[in-house]
């Protein structure tokens, strides 16, 4: 009785909250857009019982989907998401590996405070993070000012509001993310492994290609996953360091839900986003799973 | 003692330096007399005064900590049960679901999140305000902490809850008495997590929140749109000073706490 109440609360709560604004959102994607409040017409009436199933079922048709199909905006919005998620996913993964691979190598009683300095801005909030870069980055910002000082460059660099500025936003933010999961599989690794290799005429580098690499794999995966997923539904970067050209498919679904208040389409967009994801999502979970096992 | 090759210090450095360099340059400006935050032109504390007199940013700060400390707890109490479920409670019917909606929320994109609470407010007739934004907040932070709580608990030896089961406690006198203080430092470490996303919440906050309840990251945000102003730059270092206060804090707790437990073993041999 007891445990049936333990597990239930949870269960219940995650049920009410999680999954069934889930079903709604698939619900109101296959509805019609309405003038109205709610600006949606429900074609599903569940009061009417059986009958209104099937009249529902009958009048089914995919239109808010058609839609995103037919208007360019959106099929351009996911693609401009998949590959901007792509590429910050792998600068992510430049910057951080060597970062991760630095901490391994370090002395031991440096670990716990660049430990906390990885940690450090995870806890500060992201906005503030993504705003500081504003300053760096325009037409007279830090870095231009700092370019020209050196003499690099006599006219600044546009940067804010393009796609650049966006990259630069996703690899800072995410950092983070990347490093941790990379730094706890080079930390398990076994250090008289690479001893071996190097007896046995390994180069320090073939060594590390050949042993190091391909034992993070799974902190690779772990952090590249962590960094992609978010950043494919990414908005509030994009909002603030991209420009009016830069798309990405949060910014549209928080605009199309927002500023023009269609909701069926709004969910429609969620739908199919969710879609994409799903895949990721899976493979993530099932990565997880394979740590925790080896972990035992 | 190892030392750093001359590569993996320039790694270090350079990397370091990324990460904090934006942040020191953003509390510099802070104190900056100029209206202007890429042009230095004397040390001031003007604009902190002017934020402690905005009253729209002092009203959001309140609704913001509100909503932070009530969902943050109840996130703590419900993602602890989550996880004693996950690692304890065996097989049920309906387990996959349940690990499936423990581990979804980490990694869903917050724009559906936020989207999908908001129909279901607006389905149930809910008025949008404080009360929608803990309930949003609650759900996806429980994740977090049961994710915590559980890494703890796979690691934890049950035999010594048995052994309190044997010694005639009540399930819930073991619960109390054995598990919590052992498990303590996780729950107070997703707690802590918790407040901290519920703080930093823009977007979620931004679909579920009415108009009497905005939240200081709506605040922030739509002040930053417009451009960067030397009062968010206040703010922002406030903020950046709490959090390293915080984080610097607990890291030297569990430092001390870990020398003290080494020194009671040496002892007691």
């Amino acid at each position: 009785m007891k445990r049936f109440a333990l597990i239930s609360i949870p269960y219940l709560w995650l049920l009410a909250l999680f999954l069934v604004p889930f079903l709604i959102v698939l619900k109101i994607s296959l509805s019609d857009t309405e003038l109205a409040i709610p600006p949606y017409t429900p074609t599903l009436d569940i009061a009417q019982g059986w009958a209104g199933v099937r009249e529902w079922w009958a009048g089914l048709d995919m239109e808010n989907f058609v839609w995103l199909t037919e208007d360019d905006l959106y099929w351009k919005a996911y693609l401009s998401s998949l590959k901007i998620a792509i590429i910050s996913t792998v600068l992510t993964l430049l910057v951080g590996y060597p970062i991760a691979y630095g901490m391994t190598r370090a002395p031991d009683e440096w670990r716990p405070t660049l430990m906390m300095l990885i940690i450090l801005p995870f806890w500060t909030s992201f906005l503030i993070r993504v705003y500081s870069w504003k300053a760096i980055l325009s037409n007279e910002g830090f870095l231009n000012q700092f370019l020209i000082g050196i003499g690099l460059i006599d006219e600044p660099l546009v940067i804010l509001n393009t796609n650049i500025a966006v990259y630069i936003g996703i690899v800072y933010t995410y950092l983070p993310f990347m490093v941790l999961p990379i730094y706890a599989a080079l930390e398990r690794l076994d250090e008289s492994l690479l001893e071996a290799a190097e007896d046995l005429g390994c180069s320090r580098f073939t060594a590390f290609w050949l042993v190091t690499f391909p034992l993070s794999k799974q902190g690779i995966v772990a952090g590249s996953f962590l960094v992609f997923i978010p950043a494919m539904g990414e908005y509030v970067i994009p909002a603030l360091l991209g420009g009016s050209k830069t798309l990405m498919i949060g910014k549209v679904l928080f605009e199309e839900f927002f500023a023009n208040r269609d909701w069926p389409v709004a969910s429609a967009v969620a739908v199919v986003l969710l879609l994409i994801l799903i895949i990721p999502i899976v493979l993530f979970q099932r990565n997880e799973e394979k740590q925790r096992e080896a972990g035992k | 003692m190892r030392k750093l090759s001359w590569f993996n210090t320039l790694t270090l450095t350079l990397g370091f330096a990324f990460l904090y360099i934006p942040m020191l340059i953003l509390i510099l400006y802070s104190f900056n007399a100029g209206k202007l935050v890429t042009v230095w032109s004397g040390f001031s504390f003007k604009w902190y005064g002017e934020l402690f007199q905005n009253e729209a940013f002092l009203s959001a700060a309140w609704v913001t900590l509100k909503v932070a400390v009530i969902s943050s707890t109840f996130a703590t109490i419900l993602g602890t049960m989550a996880a004693y479920v996950m690692v304890r409670a065996g097989r049920f019917r309906g387990r996959t679901l349940f690990s499936g909606m423990i581990y979804a929320p980490l990694v869903m994109p917050e724009v559906i999140t936020g989207l999908s609470l908001l129909l279901l407010f607006i389905a149930i007739g809910l008025d949008r305000g404080v009360l929608t934004i803990v309930l949003a907040h609650t759900t996806f932070s429980m994740c977090y902490v049961s994710v915590v709580v559980s890494s703890r608990l796979v690691t934890f030896d049950q035999s010594l809850e048995e052994a309190a089961l044997d010694l005639g406690c009540t399930g819930f006198e073991a619960f109390r008495l054995v598990t919590l203080p052992i498990i303590l430092p996780a729950v107070i470490s997703g707690w802590l997590l918790a407040f901290t996303l519920s703080l930093d919440d823009l977007v979620i906050a931004s679909f579920t929140s009415g108009p009497s309840s905005t939240t200081l990251p709506i605040k922030i945000f739509s002040a930053v749109r417009l451009g960067v102003t030397p009062e968010i730059n206040a703010l922002s270092t406030i903020m950046i000073g709490l959090v390293t206060i915080g984080v610097i804090g607990a890291s030297l707790t569990t430092k001390r706490a870990i020398a003290k437990k080494q020194k009671d073993e040496r002892e007691a041999i």
